[in-house]
């Protein structure tokens, strides 16, 4: 039912003055010892660096709960200073960071399971709606096999596109991720409509 | 009501938002330059609501301080421009109230120049004025800013190209299905017919939702003009447990 929905319109060139906080990219407290980074560009259909982009982060926590009132598990503790919701503008180079912890898998209504993930909307001038995307991890292969929304995506290229690269020898393992937004063109990112 | 059913499977019955199909603008709208190299061009693929999608960041209060709904505070001196009284709801498509939730908007000054270093438009700053504020929701869901009404500004989209006053609204909800960015304009401005962003809205009844009323019972005497504007946010289906509401 559409009724009356406000339609969205574009952030326009001038996000900057609105909506990045000095926190943002920081889901839990930096120093949090299991934290991971998650880093990545923001490319346009020319593969050009979008600047002025902002991406945002939406997760279960470590123990796959949400602090929220609709989980039908119960509503969870949230772990020391996490917060959930991750928010990086992109930088001049076209790059955006998040510092978080690993989600846990997630239950399905109709029993699956879903691989740990991030839901992940990017913002920029030039796109008249958010687009959506989800962040997997490379190291959850056995998970991300029996996911079903990667399962969903025939074409390997493109369900590759969903799946965040550990990236050796920082942080320790699995402790760094890189994870690149492609709007559109070769390598296009896999976008969802939620 | 038609909406699907929640899902009710063992214990995981989660609540259904209903689909905004054919509310938003498509992200291919080519008179739009900017989105020509940055709108996707795959089909964007199904994603079930599940966990993640019908839960959200539920941020209020600690984000925001009393005085960052009013605009026109916190410098030196006053801004220059017309003062006005921004205020309205924030509904679900059912009518259900949105409350305690985050509202972040931002705009140009009443020259129609922004505090951005990337904004060469050659009309004044404002000393005064940033165009950044914030605010939560109440019980009600209703909002309230204190701003100064934004001038229309030329942007090089194509020749003698205008933007309509406006200011961006940055909403939450309660869930990641609900997040919303938009921009409320101002009634019977003459460039609505010319701009390419308002028009890639395709329903013209929609595009009238993103404009104001100016409003006799919100304007304060001798002070500010008011403006009304409620925004209405994808509703979704009741689990049982909210049935009453």
């Amino acid at each position: 039912m559409s009724n009356g929905i406000t339609p969205s319109q574009t952030v326009g060139p001038f996000l900057a003055i609105g909506l990045p906080w000095p926190d943002g990219p920081n889901v839990v407290p930096l120093g949090t010892p299991e934290a991971i980074v998650i880093e990545g560009c923001v490319y346009d259909g020319a593969g050009q660096p979008v600047p002025d982009a902002l991406v945002e982060t939406w997760q279960a926590d470590p123990a796959s709960r949400f602090d929220h009132p609709d989980d039908p598990r119960g509503q969870a503790v949230a772990p020391a200073g996490f917060r959930g919701f991750g928010r990086s503008a992109t930088d001049p180079a076209g790059n955006y960071r998040i510092v978080t912890l690993r989600p846990g898998p997630l239950p399905c209504p109709d029993g699956g399971t879903e691989a740990p993930h991030l839901d992940v909307s990017v913002f920029a001038r030039g796109l008249l709606d958010r687009v959506v995307t989800r962040i997997y991890f490379s190291d959850e292969t056995q998970a991300n096999t029996a996911d079903p929304v990667l399962a969903s995506i025939a074409d390997a290229e493109r369900r590759a596109t969903l799946i965040a690269a550990a990236v050796p020898g920082l942080n320790g393992a699995g402790r760094h991720f890189r994870f690149d937004v492609r709007l559109q063109g070769e390598g296009e990112t896999v976008f969802f409509d939620v | 009501m038609t909406a699907s059913e929640p899902l009710a499977m063992g214990e995981l019955a989660l609540p259904h938002y209903h689909s905004a199909a054919g509310v938003h603008p498509p992200l291919d709208t080519p008179a739009y330059g900017s989105s020509r190299l940055r709108a996707p061009h795959q089909q964007l693929v199904p994603l079930p609501q599940r966990l993640t999608e019908i839960t959200g960041p539920l941020l209020g209060p600690e984000r925001v301080s009393a005085s960052d709904a009013d605009l026109t505070i916190g410098h030196a001196g006053e801004p220059l421009g017309e003062r006005i009284v921004v205020s309205g709801r924030v509904l679900d498509s059912d009518g259900r109230p949105v409350p305690d939730s985050l509202i972040e908007i931002w705009q140009a000054n009443a020259s129609g120049r922004y505090a951005h270093a990337v904004d060469d438009h050659p009309a004044p700053l404002d000393p005064n004025f940033t165009g950044a504020g914030r605010c939560v929701t109440d019980s009600l869901g209703r909002y309230r800013f204190v701003t100064i009404k934004p001038g229309a500004y030329p942007w090089r989209n194509h020749h003698n190209a205008w933007r309509p006053a406006h200011i961006h609204f940055s909403l939450f909800g309660r869930a990641f299905t609900q997040r919303l960015v938009t921009q409320m304009y101002f009634p019977s401005d003459p460039l609505f017919p010319l701009d390419p962003i308002f028009n890639s809205i395709p329903d013209a009844a929609a595009r009238q939702r993103l404009i104001s009323a100016f409003d006799i019972d919100l304007t304060e005497p001798d002070w500010a003009l008011g403006y009304r504007w409620d925004i209405v946010l994808r509703g979704r289906t009741a689990t049982v447990f909210e049935e009453g509401m």
